[in-house]
């Protein structure tokens, strides 16, 4: 935004809840990049590093609502204040979510330690969360820029995640119908893989708030979905 | 008199159009003040029986184009009114048309609360008086008790109609006004800032008469407060040096608005 308001204090409000976004954006993606790194090394204290900086966001996010309602009582926001702080609001909470699901991660590595990770599996895993950390970054990069196109890739990128996500569920499923002592492993890494796939939804999520916020309206059309893994049968074929 | 045992209302009703029907459309208004141009080129036609809030900074012209629309600007020598603007499809500027019959057709209620230095009573039977709306004195009795009643000041003043109009509170003198606007069965009533020398209270009781007079009225207001046009209209216009910028849904003025300049007024910011 261009132009800057007659009282500068308000600045100042919207601005707080700018940097907090943005710090929760960064805090976000160390953790979930972290989550997966000690999930495929199996190293549990980067693991409980992880679990530990949960608490973070969660703070950031009661900081945010309680400086946006603040902010609400006291400015009466129009149009696109009033359309940037709802965006903060919502966006602190899916940031929120994505902490939890890097924690949630992080859990399972102490769950799974000892029963080694086959490597594609493994390599399977990463490149799940390579792109859907890919999008977490470049939807918290639009959050700075507020480039509306840019939101829009976002958007259209999401079924890349879900296909990739449709094939690890696959994989597990092999695993564990070729011996029943992956079931527990690989029950676990389905549920990590799981929280991955519904991280790149969260940025999705983020990319629509930008959009609206920057626009006034919702961005037309259904998002594209790949994720077929509930058609998906335990007997295949 | 005792007319509190009165229960039914014989004022006429005021001709009815459907909702969102043009009521008032202005057509190429252009105002003069001696060499200035006040207000530039303004279409707007104004729905009946909906609030309409002109909003914009002081000297925009918004509470000249409303004074252009019950020819309160014939008042002021210098202020020259050119274009067209209609009531119900007739030129309210034709020679034939009397302005003092129009201003009982389109009422209006001032920034500051302006009673007459006489009854409460007096008040409001003053207009329906001299414009002969009551055959005896019952008839104005009713009327008096029947608009007093549409304003929300019956309950408080009806054991005192005798006191005077300018020992009422702020608040409680402005929806006097009101009810002596409304006392004339008016079609349209102008409101110019009716509530900048209101306290937050007797903001919300007038605010509250705005929503029910539109059920029978189209209302026009001028107000300096966004969110009071946030909250009592249904539709906002913008001036912005004399010109009409924008006019839109309020709903949709105040999340999305499409003009900038409508951005930037409303939400605080330097242009």
């Amino acid at each position: 935004m261009s132009s800057t308001h007659i009282v500068s204090v308000y600045d100042e409000e919207l601005k707080y809840l700018s940097r907090k976004i943005s710090e929760m954006g960064g805090t976000a993606e160390e953790m979930v990049g972290d989550s997966v790194r000690a999930l495929i090394n199996t190293d549990v204290p980067l693991a409980q590093k992880v679990i530990s900086e949960d608490v973070i966001l969660d703070t950031a996010e009661r900081q945010i609502n309680e400086k946006a309602i603040v902010t609400i009582a006291k400015r009466q926001p129009m149009a696109a204040d009033l359309r940037e702080i709802m965006g903060a609001i919502r966006i602190a909470a899916d940031l929120e979510r994505v902490g939890d699901l890097g924690k949630n991660t992080a859990k399972r590595v102490i769950a799974v330690q000892g029963s080694s990770i086959p490597r594609n599996l493994a390599r399977g895993l990463e490149h799940l969360a390579e792109l859907a950390l890919m999008q977490l970054k470049e939807v918290l990069d639009v959050y700075a820029s507020r480039n509306i196109e840019k939101a829009k890739e976002i958007r259209e990128r999401d079924d890349e995640i879900d296909a990739i996500y449709t094939s690890l569920f696959r994989e597990l499923l092999t695993y564990m119908m070729e011996d029943p002592r992956n079931i527990t492993p690989c029950t676990h890494l389905l549920f990590c893989a799981k929280n991955i796939e519904r991280i790149g939804d969260h940025a999705t999520n983020i990319a629509e708030t930008i959009f609206y916020m920057a626009t006034g309206s919702q961005p037309e059309g259904e998002r594209p979905k790949d994720d077929h893994t509930t058609s998906v049968g335990a007997v295949e074929e | 008199m005792n007319m509190s045992g009165m229960t039914t209302a014989i004022t006429p009703t005021p001709k009815v159009a459907a909702m969102n029907e043009t009521k008032v459309s202005a057509r190429d208004v252009q105002v003069y003040y001696g060499d200035k141009h006040a207000i530039r080129d303004v279409n707007i036609e104004i729905r009946s029986r909906t609030v309409t809030a002109f909003i914009g900074p002081s000297g925009c012209g918004k509470s000249t184009f409303l004074r252009c629309i019950n020819r309160m600007n014939d008042t002021i020598a210098s202020c020259r009114v050119e274009g067209n603007i209609s009531i119900d499809s007739e030129n309210i500027y034709d020679p034939k048309v009397d302005p003092v019959q129009l201003r009982a057709k389109v009422g209006m209620v001032f920034q500051k609360p302006n009673p007459f230095p006489k009854s409460i009573f007096e008040n409001v039977a003053y207009g329906p008086r001299i414009h002969g709306l009551a055959a005896k004195k019952s008839d104005l009795d009713d009327i008096v008790a029947s608009a007093l009643q549409k304003a929300g000041l019956w309950n408080e003043v009806k054991d005192r109609l005798d006191s005077p109009g300018t020992g009422l509170s702020g608040g409680q003198q402005q929806r006097l006004c009101i009810a002596r606007a409304v006392a004339v069965s008016p079609e349209v009533i102008l409101m110019d800032e009716p509530c900048s020398a209101l306290d937050p209270i007797a903001t919300a009781k007038v605010e509250e008469l705005i929503h029910e007079l539109r059920e029978n009225f189209t209302i026009v207001i001028v107000t300096h407060s966004m969110q009071q046009a946030a909250r009592v209209s249904q539709r906002t216009a913008m001036f912005h040096l004399g010109n009409l910028v924008e006019e839109n849904d309020t709903d949709k003025m105040f999340t999305n608005p499409d003009d900038q300049r409508t951005q930037d007024y409303i939400m605080g910011r330097f242009g």
